[in-house]
């Protein structure tokens, strides 16, 4: 084990340390009024004189929502038609038919709201124009549309007494073209030179060793693996996503892969402190992160190290060793063996990344407990590109209010007092999510037609259910991935990744739009200090009272009672 | 509302050429001329017949050729329908599938290794991968094969042992990642050592 935790080690430290520049780079290119080289600002406002905006014209937090809606709504139109038309399209060399009317709509759901729920095999389904200009163009834009937004919010927190937030159509091209597109560029030549296939050739035909005939597809595959994991989005080529070696060839890619789940994510906390001015509290937002990344994996990796009961009791030999990683190899690939999966679920699912490199069905219970309740927070704990970081500042607000309750004073956060309204904002932001998580698992497992999804017997068949609607109303996109596709279980998905992605943002637009026009006061003896230790264990401690207990119910009737009577 | 939505459509198909086609397109032109085998999906070919892929498993069932581990693709090996098996950590199917999978490479192996017990099978060799085309098996895996191909192909053990560390992908960077044995390339370069029973 020793080994294996050294590689996580190591992988947090890289983290940190890729992350600190990119923070830095990233708030320039939110807030210089001119970016880059003379030619890509030229590039630049010839896109902004197409699409008919002023760039320097900012958008109240209303406006700039609307937008997002409008935005939003016409690209689920062009993802759910080109699915649907794709036997009448180009680049289809397959000649795979129109996708099913129920699952294009939930996959068109989940790529707008960058959650990449999968109820389809991809290689299996997907033509490469499908792939390309529907799922891959929504890996980019869904991921800039969180990046804005995160934008506008934190302008607001830096603001003082002032109505807008900024524009949209600037926030999302600088995501796009200055953070996104170089950062996948880059992925992708690496992913590239060590197997991952780019080509429109079709599905080869291989005559085997023995004489048989395999089918092998490939595709147009790095460059979509790239944006896939930068851009929190998780939606692979091949069905058993970062498991297959089309994806994820060797342990140096999966190194990359998953750092590339979590750079963008850490590096925006950085950014959001240099952004407010205030970065020893964006340091200690980002400590309380560290902690509960650290708390996961150390649930996880041993957990899976141990072993199932199944695979336990069998008596085959699941000891580590120099020949052979052991533990819980079930589905699970030998070149990243246990260590390498275990990190790979935890980052995947603080984030709202949902990509795997092994299948999280497979694991043990306290070993897919983890994923699980990582994404139960909301995906804070670094979190997805944009969300994850508004999405912890609800906890933020919640947190420097229970602090100003126990010192009797006005709640104040970076200078801006906390009242009523910020803190509805916030509520609603950190728990209408859960609720809703709750009330679709009940539906689902309380009616014939959700229960027709359910895989695996008894409890395990529970927490499928739990993990599919939990995964999808915090638009993360991981499985259990026995849980099946029914038309119910299609339209009922899409319901949950589409509330779960526009109502806290909405919150968050809200929230910001409310912090801008605030006055800036200046700090007493009797402010609660945001930017010490203190905070961190406050901040951890609130994520865990409020989504920890309100989960904790449903755990015990999943993962808890399967691993305990095990 | 409208001027959104006029932005929105006008923005929407520069993103989709540009992002979906443009890029994507000349991407694949570098692609394939700079790395114009791993683009093409790391085929390896034998007198111009594709015969498989240096990073796709496939079916191994002849005594003379090491075996992969097991697959939940339909049919096994599927390199176009990767799947996981799904199986809980407490489903009795599970239970079943193991021990099928024991029993086989009892029989398989046991004539070849004296004194095997189940104790001495290597997890990797029971369990389904996560794609179920997982190139590789363990060392430990190649170890317990060896013997029954050195004896089927009346090599000495050495020389399969040989074969096998040469095989071996270790840790990338010598770090990264775990160590395994890449089954195609091992079976080809036994197929050329000779020695087919």
């Amino acid at each position: 084990m020793g080994q294996g935790i050294a590689q996580i080690a190591v992988y947090a430290i890289v983290l940190v340390l890729l992350a600190y520049p990119l923070g830095q780079y990233m708030a320039r290119v939110y807030t210089k009024p001119r970016f880059g080289w003379r030619w890509l600002g030229a590039i630049e406002r010839l896109f902004y004189r197409a699409v008919g905006t002023d760039p320097e014209q900012e958008q109240d937090w209303k406006s700039y929502a609307k937008t997002v809606l409008v935005f939003s709504v016409f690209f689920f139109l062009v993802v759910y038609g080109i699915q649907r038309l794709q036997a009448h399209l180009f680049l289809n060399p397959n000649h795979y038919p129109g996708v099913p009317a129920h699952l294009a709509l939930n996959t068109a759901a989940s790529f707008i709201t960058n959650t990449n729920w999968q109820y389809y095999g991809g290689e299996s389904t997907m033509s490469y124009l499908t792939q390309m200009t529907a799922l891959a163009v929504q890996q980019f834009v869904s991921a800039g549309v969180g990046m804005a937004v995160l934008a506008a919010v934190i302008r607001g927190i830096a603001r003082r007494s002032s109505g807008t937030l900024g524009n949209f159509w600037v926030d999302l091209y600088r995501s796009l073209v200055y953070i996104f597109l170089p950062l996948s560029l880059i992925l992708a030549v690496v992913l590239l030179s060590q197997g991952d296939p780019q080509t429109f050739g079709a599905t080869v035909n291989a005559h085997t060793l023995e004489g048989a005939v395999q089918q092998i597809a490939r595709g147009p595959v790095a460059l979509m693996l790239a944006i896939k994991q930068l851009g929190t989005n998780g939606g692979g080529f091949y069905n058993s996503n970062s498991a297959v070696p089309f994806e994820n060839p060797n342990g140096l890619t999966n190194f990359l892969e998953v750092i590339a789940i979590l750079l963008i994510p850490a590096g925006q906390v950085f950014m959001f402190g240099k952004m407010v001015l205030a970065k020893r509290h964006a340091a200690m937002v980002l400590a309380s992160m560290l902690v509960l990344f650290v708390v996961g994996v150390s649930i996880a990796f041993p957990a899976e190290q141990h072993g199932s009961q199944v695979l336990r009791a069998s008596g085959v030999n699941i000891t580590h060793s120099s020949l052979q990683s052991g533990g819980n190899m079930n589905d699970k690939e030998v070149r990243f063996g246990i260590a390498n999966t275990a990190l790979w679920a935890t980052a995947t699912t603080d984030a709202s990344n949902g990509s795997v490199d092994g299948g999280h069905d497979a694991f043990t219970a306290f070993g897919g407990m983890v994923p699980l309740v990582n994404i139960f927070f909301g995906e804070v704990v670094f979190g997805g590109v944009g969300t994850g970081l508004y999405g912890m500042f609800f906890y933020i607000v919640i947190a420097v209010f229970i602090a100003g309750l126990m010192v009797g004073r006005t709640p104040e956060w970076l200078g801006k007092k906390i009242e009523a309204r910020e803190i509805k904002y916030a509520a609603v932001g950190a728990l209408f999510v859960p609720t809703m998580v709750l009330t679709l698992t009940a539906i689902s497992i309380a009616t014939k037609l959700g229960m027709a999804s359910i895989f695996n017997p008894a409890a395990h068949g529970f927490t499928e259910t739990l993990y599919a609607y939990t995964s999808q109303s915090n638009n993360n996109g991981s499985a259990f991935a026995g849980f099946g596709l029914t038309n119910f279980s299609a339209d009922f998905g899409a319901v949950a990744m589409l509330l779960g992605r526009f109502t806290p943002m909405l919150a968050a637009l809200a929230l910001g739009g409310a912090l801008g026009k605030k006055k800036i006061t200046p700090a007493s003896a009797g402010t609660f200090r945001t930017d010490g230790p203190t905070f961190v264990i406050l901040l951890v401690g609130v994520i865990l009272l409020t989504a920890g207990l309100m989960i904790f119910p449903a755990l015990t009737l999943g993962p808890i009672v399967e691993g305990l009577t095990h | 509302m409208l001027r959104d939505l006029k932005a929105s459509v006008i923005a929407g198909v520069i993103f989709t050429v540009v992002l979906g086609l443009a890029i994507p397109a000349l991407f694949t032109g570098f692609a394939q001329v700079a790395f114009n085998s791993q683009a093409n999906g790391s085929l390896i070919k034998e007198n111009g017949v594709v015969v498989g892929s240096r990073l796709a498993a496939q079916a191994f069932t002849k005594p003379q050729y090491f075996h992969e581990r097991p697959s939940a693709t339909s049919p096994a090996y599927n390199a176009a329908a990767t799947t996981f098996s799904n199986l809980g950590p407490t489903n009795p199917a599970l239970t079943k599938a193991v021990q099928q999978n024991i029993t086989a490479v009892l029989k398989l192996e046991g004539p070849y290794n004296s004194g095997l017990t189940v104790h001495g099978i290597p997890v990797d060799a029971v369990t389904t991968s996560g794609s179920g085309i997982d190139p590789e098996i363990s060392e430990a895996y190649a170890q317990l094969q060896a013997h029954r191909v050195a004896a089927v192909r009346h090599l000495p053990l050495t020389t399969v042992q040989q074969l096998i560390s040469e095989n071996t992908e270790g840790r990338s960077l010598g770090f990264f990642g775990e160590a395994g044995v890449n089954v195609l390339e091992l079976n080809l370069a036994l197929d050329k050592l000779g020695g087919n029973s």
